[in-house]
């Protein structure tokens, strides 16, 4: 297994987020996290790389338990996970190519030509060539977006965690942004866990969808089988039709 | 005996209303030890995080620019017009027998032992406190803190650090132009307008002149330096919320910053002096 959550717990408050939830996403592939809106999907993802700690439970990447390590060697792992924040989270006093090369920098093994050579593949890959010299404030969300994953992929992490990477764009960028995550699954290999609300993403891009509810996982399994699935939770949502999952619990 | 129920003498009265200021203490002074220990916890971990020269290095320079540089007019301002008044005020009261010369030696003492460094300090406050924990705090609330972690950077050493070195740095290197100020305006505004020759006022100055005192206001400034930059950071990083949150802990890092001050300052005089 590659990314191994177990048990997790965690409240914020008198308010309980996670219920004991368990999930194992394996090596290369797309897992979708899907769930009402403050369900714990994004608190989910900033656990994994340990930006947020449980109240109990044990996430485990590469063989490694996130909160047993040493802060260096946390640093470590994290060089191997790209995160792409839900509302990009660029640095606003720094240029986008400044931005994206931020990560590159902690690598020491590269020359500034290199790091050069990277940012502007990167940023080729999400179309913002041209964009290099601007700052985060001159572009539109869509284009911040973009620059956020660019900023995820430049170091070619193992491990990719989208929190909501196409929420709010419109329907011929979500559809670049689902290309390149399927790209960095099919041709690099990258593990990726994806936060969405957005069923016709996530059944683009995902191997498998699971569905976080009132803390813990309610479903997990390939968009067929969830498209399949009757339960009427899950099918209220994926269909976007509460009412369904109301009268079951009526 | 009667008993007395309060409930039945004043159906608005509950006892809780005897207890909530108390309670509101309590929670003030809990909120006052966490704070402690939250700060001293980033304390040591800035300590920590100084052997990562390679992250705060880059952006220490800039910082002394922004810190302290610019901060170099605010400061000058403040300083002027109180060596102004000082000077004016020391003339209107040594009249009589108190010689005119000593016009110069309260100003020298008064600007270089208290006024010029706590003066710059509460400025740089509000100048640098709030413009540090607004900054971090904005980082905070838009999750830029987090990118820098999931980068694999140390917040602690990419952001705090060299803020609190520059501050440590260019407090002292302000807090000098200052005095230097504070004295020049004071001995003008004695040769201006409360004739008085250059030579009396500089006998007066040279009078109670202690090396000392000069080293006593750079200890000084050097301590309001770690204060407002490690207040602001720490309000800053803490932030929590939105733009509420960025506003609550600018004014939190400006007051807290000058009470902090206020409070060094006495401490320094009963050790130092």
């Amino acid at each position: 297994m590659s990314i191994e959550i177990k048990n997790l717990h965690k409240s914020f408050g008198s308010t309980k987020i996670l219920n004991g939830f368990s999930l194992d996403v394996k090596e290369g592939e797309t897992l979708s996290v899907i769930g009402h809106s403050g369900a714990g999907k994004s608190v989910t993802l900033k656990t994994i790389i340990g930006l947020m700690h449980p109240d109990e439970g044990e996430v485990w990447v590469d063989g490694k338990n996130v909160f047993q390590l040493p802060r260096e060697e946390l640093y470590e792992l994290r060089r191997q996970v790209g995160y792409v924040f839900q509302f990009a989270a660029l640095f606003d006093s720094m240029s986008i190519r400044d931005n994206v090369a931020m990560g590159l920098r902690r690598i020491k093994t590269m020359t500034e030509g290199e790091i050069q050579h990277r940012v502007s593949a990167s940023l080729y890959l999400v179309d913002l060539v041209g964009s290099e010299d601007r700052r985060p404030s001159e572009l539109s969300g869509g284009m911040k977006k973009r620059a956020g994953l660019a900023r995820a992929i430049a170091t070619q992490p193992k491990y990719l965690l989208y929190d909501e990477p196409t929420s709010g764009l419109d329907p011929v960028t979500t559809t670049t942004i689902d290309e390149l995550i399927k790209r960095m699954s099919d041709e690099l290999k990258v593990t990726g866990i994806v936060v969405t609300h957005d069923m016709t993403s996530a059944y683009r891009i995902s191997d498998r969808i699971a569905m976080l509810h009132e803390g813990s996982i309610k479903f997990v399994g390939t968009p067929d089988e969830i498209r399949a699935s009757e339960d009427p939770v899950v099918k209220g949502f994926v269909e976007g039709r509460p009412e369904i999952a109301n009268r079951a619990l009526a | 005996m009667a008993r007395i129920h309060y409930g039945e003498e004043d159906p608005g009265f509950k006892l809780q209303d005897l207890t909530t200021p108390i309670r509101s203490v309590g929670h003030g002074v809990l909120a006052a030890v966490q704070s402690v220990g939250k700060g001293s916890f980033l304390a040591v971990r800035a300590v920590r995080t100084l052997k990562q020269v390679d992250i705060w290095a880059p952006r220490f320079v800039p910082l002394l620019v922004s810190i302290g540089i610019a901060s170099i007019p605010i400061a000058l301002f403040i300083l002027m017009f109180t060596g102004v008044v000082l000077a004016i005020q020391a003339s209107y009261t040594f009249t009589g027998t108190v010689p005119k010369y000593f016009v110069g030696a309260l100003v020298g003492k008064t600007v270089i032992l208290e006024l010029g460094p706590v003066l710059t300090g509460l400025a740089l406050a509000g100048r640098v406190g709030a413009s540090i924990a607004s900054e971090l705090g904005s980082m905070r609330v838009t999750e830029q803190i987090d990118a820098l972690e999931s980068l694999a950077y140390d917040p602690v050493a990419y952001l705090v650090v060299p803020r609190v070195l520059a501050g440590m740095i260019m407090f002292p290197v302000i807090t000098v132009f200052s005095l230097t100020i504070g004295v020049a305006a004071g001995w003008l505004t004695s040769m201006a307008m409360l004739d008085m020759s250059s030579a009396v006022f500089v006998k007066g100055l040279k009078l109670f002149f202690d090396p000392y005192d000069i080293q006593f206001a750079l200890i000084k400034a050097w301590s309001f330096g770690l204060v407002v930059t490690g207040v602001g950071c720490f309000y800053g990083f803490n932030t929590t919320g939105g733009a509420e949150g960025v506003g609550y802990a600018t004014t939190r890092a400006v007051v807290v910053g000058s009470m902090i001050i206020l409070v060094l300052d006495a401490f320094w005089a009963a050790t130092l002096l």
